[in-house]
């Protein structure tokens, strides 16, 4: 069976990739999503701390011995640690100033992070294994599917489903919206806003990191591995719609959907078809799909 | 902060105007040339970004895209067309107009960081173009255009000629930046940037004075461009890569955002740093230009200039 | 810096020794090398760093064995793959600092940049690092020299091999880019040329990291061979998750620009099983294994080719300039295409007219893991490609300079 002269098969199985780099988006997206909506700053650095997640992992295992699953949970602690230390001694001072000096600080922290690490480790990069309890693949009879990969969409969802649940559902979560309505009513009202900001910030950092633990056995391990996709991943947050949780998921996945099929049309195209939907988005809805106007 | 001012600082302005020039006539004789031309390049480049989100409040993220299409199509013509350099160098302005208002149109009924990420959207669309037009050359760039002779006359092949026509190309840039800022056009751009409802009450059809502004801003960034084909007879694919759109902001921030001089300033100190520790740091450049973008977030938001003004003001009250 | 200075000292204290010696004609009495090379991007592994101090042996190891009349001085800077600084650069070193060769070069654009000042400064442009075949056709000139390889020679050099061993069905994966296209152009003639079949390819976008939808593509073609028309990480990556989804074992991979940084990144257990052509490697014989053991010790990693490379094009123009007694280009030039170079790097290598250094090139398959006895020991020389096969004819040169 054919769809446009394109094999069945061959699009489904471009459609679940697609589905897979999907899932990598939105739980980039969704880090960003959570800073700006209670930060209001846009962080630059998220590449970089995708980057660093990914070398923890990477470090632990070959230096110290430490296995995925732990490098899982341990990474996004370390550079969550990180990102709270950065924003208790430079985000902070910024928040009363406009968008641009926030984006221009993690700019240049991102591009800090990435040229110590090209010093330390070089700009080819290093490999990391897929887990043995991982390792191999299914026959879905259109395509062979590498377990890894499958672990990535279950992973990557289920941690961003629970994000969200977190965050609509639980008395965290109100305090965390509420701060984001209106920080002085809040505080008024005995919570602790600072300390609220500061664990946002580094959770939403901490994702970042899990993302690179996730894609370390993927992707080469490299010092610039998230200089290019930050880009990607601010243009799905801005067709999300700045800030909303739910949008940065959804966009992220259906992102990745689009671009699969891109490469199956078009390939070239691959890498600019989310500017060009981002434009379309925006001035069809000038607060994103899901933003509110 | 008022803006007028005592005629006795007028008269000072002028006088600091006037030195700077005299010191650009003569500075090739002290300073490497080539270095020179580049430093003018960007600084025009820089002035006019700064004419957008200083005077204008509007961050555009795509500003390379102009810097590199006039690159391109001033290179083209001069090179396949055999066009003079000042027909390339206007070609070049123009097409970067034409793209800055096409640019505009799109971007400029967005505010703050939408308005960034358009721009930043339609400048991603260009690099892929200029990446899969032939004649562009790809990442090879497009090299070997000649410097021609200006008027059909000038040999510019000829380095300290090469220097004026640049020379000659910032002053008018800046001049224009100049006078657009002192004009009611420039106070009304101020007046939207403070307060847009407010602009909008008072009757002022703010869209066409934003988009204008874009206009002018990308036409001069084109003139930068244009000019440092030229100069270094070649453009290539970094001159529309996000990453120049990135450096313009450095340099304008680093500078003094909002100041007159200060883009000029940002991006000397800038392109001389490079200059300087591509030799001596090596892997450690980017690793320098992260460090000032933080120090300058976290203490000098003001940039140099702003800083100094702000210096001589102190002093001034006391 | 402190490098720079204890060269200067040895130089002086060579000139010293040298004392009632003749007067040389080098311009100022020093011969200066500038290496403008990427420190800090994408080819830093591959040139970098390592370029800058195989620059450093060569002065080094000229000065004490042909003990020059001369002082020999080095510069170096990061071109950050950014033409017009490379050019600004090049400009300033040939103007300003009397720099008489610029050396190293990677990156296509900075390549093409450079030579041009180069012609028009009349001074000597030595390339190492750059793949591109304009250089020495379309864009060649006379004060150019391409030294250690092109996409060419690695395209020919490894589709032929494997052609010939019976992967006769090709599928290309291309970066969207001039070199990726070139290299898919060259390789695609040289399948069928040897009785192969290119059955399609699939453009991606420079950089990519993502690349499985490309590789099904890839696998659904059912080609025998997947060539990787790109570099660096995208062919790392490449590599990488093709062993993820199950293609590697059935399909074969070719790798049509690879560096042994490459491979060392990757692992064997990733790449074992590849062909790839290379121009040196450290493992040859004594001669390659003494000079890589004193690079490994300043640098811990082994040379790539165009480290090794550049060692022995500083040392062979160096060895021209003492020869003829001058720095005049013309002369150097005349003098460094005349003698043959005989190193631990080339056999016999010989400057064509067109600015192409022709040497053996080296057909490599990745040792498995378990053939691997130390560390770096990652291949397999399965075939000497003799000089005159490597590149590209001279008749089919599309350089002016060529008399046909």
């Amino acid at each position: 069976m054919e769809i446009f002269g394109v094999p069945s098969a061959l699009l489904g199985s471009q459609l679940l990739v697609g589905l897979i780099n999907g899932s990598f988006y939105a739980i980039l997206s969704l880090g960003l999503a959570i800073i700006f909506g209670l930060l209001n700053i846009i962080n630059f650095a998220h590449g970089a701390q995708y980057m660093m997640g990914a070398f923890i992992a990477w470090l632990a295992l070959t230096k110290f011995n430490v296995n995925y699953w732990v490098a899982l949970i341990a990474a996004p602690l370390l550079v969550g640690l990180f990102g709270v230390i950065l924003e208790r001694t430079m985000l902070r001072k910024l928040y009363k100033l406009d968008h641009l000096y926030g984006l221009l600080l993690t700019f240049g922290l991102a591009l800090i992070i990435e040229g110590v690490f090209r010093d330390q480790f070089g700009i080819s990069g290093e490999s990391y294994d897929v887990p043995d309890a991982l390792a191999g693949g299914i026959n879905l009879g259109f395509m062979f599917l590498p377990i890894y990969r499958a672990w990535v969409i279950v992973a990557s969802l289920t941690v961003c489903f629970g994000t969200w649940y977190m965050i609509e559902k639980t008395r965290l979560g109100a305090y965390l919206r509420a701060g984001t309505e209106n920080s002085q009513i809040v505080q008024a009202l005995g919570i602790n806003v600072p300390l609220l900001i500061t664990f946002t910030y580094g959770y939403g950092v901490a994702l970042a990191a899990f993302a690179g633990v996730l894609a370390a056995p993927v992707f080469q391990v490299n010092p610039l591995m998230g200089s290019n996709l930050i880009i990607v991943v601010f243009a799905v947050v801005v067709i999300g719609g700045m800030g909303s949780i739910l949008g940065s998921i959804v966009t992220g996945i259906g992102l990745g959907l689009i671009e699969g099929l891109t490469r199956v049309f078009y390939p070239e195209a691959s890498a600019v078809v989310v500017f060009v939907i981002m434009v379309i988005v925006l001035l069809v809805r000038p607060a994103g799909l899901f933003g509110k106007a | 902060m008022s803006t007028t001012k005592q005629p006795s600082a007028l008269i000072k302005t002028e006088a600091l105007y006037t030195a700077l020039f005299v010191v650009g006539l003569i500075a090739p004789f002290a300073i490497y040339p080539t270095f020179l031309m580049k430093l003018f390049c960007l600084a025009l480049f820089a002035s006019a970004f700064n004419l957008l989100l200083g005077f204008a409040g509007l961050l555009s993220f795509g500003h390379a895209a102009f810097l590199g299409t006039a690159g391109y199509v001033c290179g083209l013509m001069v090179r396949d067309m055999g066009v003079t350099p000042e027909v390339g160098i206007i070609a070049g302005t123009a097409a970067a107009g034409l793209l800055g208002w096409l640019f505009g149109v799109l971007a400029i009924r967005r505010t703050g960081i939408y308005f960034a990420m358009i721009t930043l959207a339609l400048a991603q669309m260009v690099y892929f173009i200029v990446l899969q037009v032939k004649a562009t050359g790809g990442e090879d760039g497009l090299q070997g255009v000649p410097r021609g002779h200006l008027f059909g006359l000038v040999d510019l092949s000829d380095n300290v000629a090469m220097y004026y026509l640049v020379y000659a190309v910032f002053s008018i840039g800046f001049f224009i930046i100049y006078r657009t800022i002192h004009s009611p056009f420039g106070q009304i751009l101020k007046a939207i940037r403070e307060n847009e409802p407010r602009a909008i009450s008072l009757g002022y059809d703010v869209n066409k004075f934003k988009l204008m502004a874009f206009v002018i801003s990308a036409s001069l960034a084109g003139l930068a461009g244009a000019t440092k084909t030229l100069v270094f007879q070649l453009t290539s694919l970094s001159d529309v890569h996000w990453h120049m759109s990135g450096e313009v902001v450095l340099m304008t921030l680093l500078g003094g955002l909002g100041t007159i001089l200060g883009p000029a300033v940002g991006s000397a100190t800038i392109v001389t740093l490079q200059n300087e520790l591509a030799d001596k740091v090596g892997s450690w450049v980017t690793v320098i230009m992260g460090l000032i973008f933080v120090v300058c977030v976290l203490a000098f938001r003001r940039g140099i200039v702003g800083e100094i003004q702000a210096l001589i003001q102190r002093a001034g009250i006391r | 810096m402190t490098m720079k200075k204890a060269i200067s000292i040895a130089c002086t204290t060579a000139l010293a020794a040298l004392s009632g010696g003749v007067q040389a004609q080098v311009s100022g009495g020093v011969v200066k090398i500038g290496v403008l090379t990427d420190l800090s991007g994408t080819y830093s592994d591959v040139a970098g760093p390592g370029a800058v101090q195989a620059t450093k042996m060569a002065i080094e190891d000229f000065i004490a064995k042909e003990k020059p009349d001369f002082k020999i001085e080095m510069v170096s800077a990061d071109h950050q793959n950014k033409a017009d600084i490379a050019s600004n650069k090049a400009r300033e070193w040939f103007e300003r600092e009397g720099v008489d060769t610029a050396t190293e070069l990677v990156t296509t654009s900075v390549a093409l940049a450079v030579m041009k000042i180069a012609k028009e400064k009349d001074r000597i442009a030595l390339m190492s690092g750059p793949a591109s075949t304009p250089i020495t056709n379309e864009q060649c000139n006379d004060v150019t020299v391409h030294y250690t390889y092109d996409t060419y020679a690695l395209a020919n050099g490894t589709a032929k091999a494997v052609t010939k061993q019976g992967g006769k069905s090709w599928f290309f994966l291309t970066a969207d880019y001039a070199f990726g296209q070139a290299l898919e152009k060259d390789a695609s003639a040289v399948v069928t040329a040897n009785g192969g079949k290119v059955l399609g390819s699939v453009r991606h976008p420079f950089p990519g990291s993502d690349f499985s939808s490309f590789l099904l593509k890839a696998q659904s073609s059912g080609a025998q061979v997947i060539g990787l028309a790109n570099a660096g990480a995208d062919t790392t990556n490449a590599i990488k998750q093709a062993a993820e989804f199950g293609i590697t074992p059935t399909q074969s991979l070719a790798g049509l620009l690879m560096f042994i940084t490459d491979v060392h990144s990757l692992g064997l257990k990733a790449t074992q099983g590849m062909y790839l052509t290379d121009g040196f490697y450290w493992d040859l014989n004594d001669e390659t294994r003494a000079w890589s053991k004193r690079f490994f010790g300043v640098q811990k990693k082994m040379p790539t080719m165009v480290q090794a490379g550049q060692y022995s094009s500083v040392y062979h123009y160096l060895k021209a300039v003492k020869a003829v007694g001058t720095d005049d280009t013309k002369k150097v030039m005349a003098q460094m295409k005349k003698t043959p170079i005989n190193d631990f790097f080339a056999k016999n290598g010989q400057i064509r007219e067109d600015g192409r250094m022709v040497h053996d090139m080296y057909l490599m398959q990745v040792k498995k893991p378990a053939e691997s006895k130390y560390p770096w020991d990652y291949y397999h020389v399965r075939q000497v490609i003799p000089a005159a096969e490597a590149f590209q004819p001279l008749a089919q040169s599309r350089c002016p300079l060529v008399k046909k």
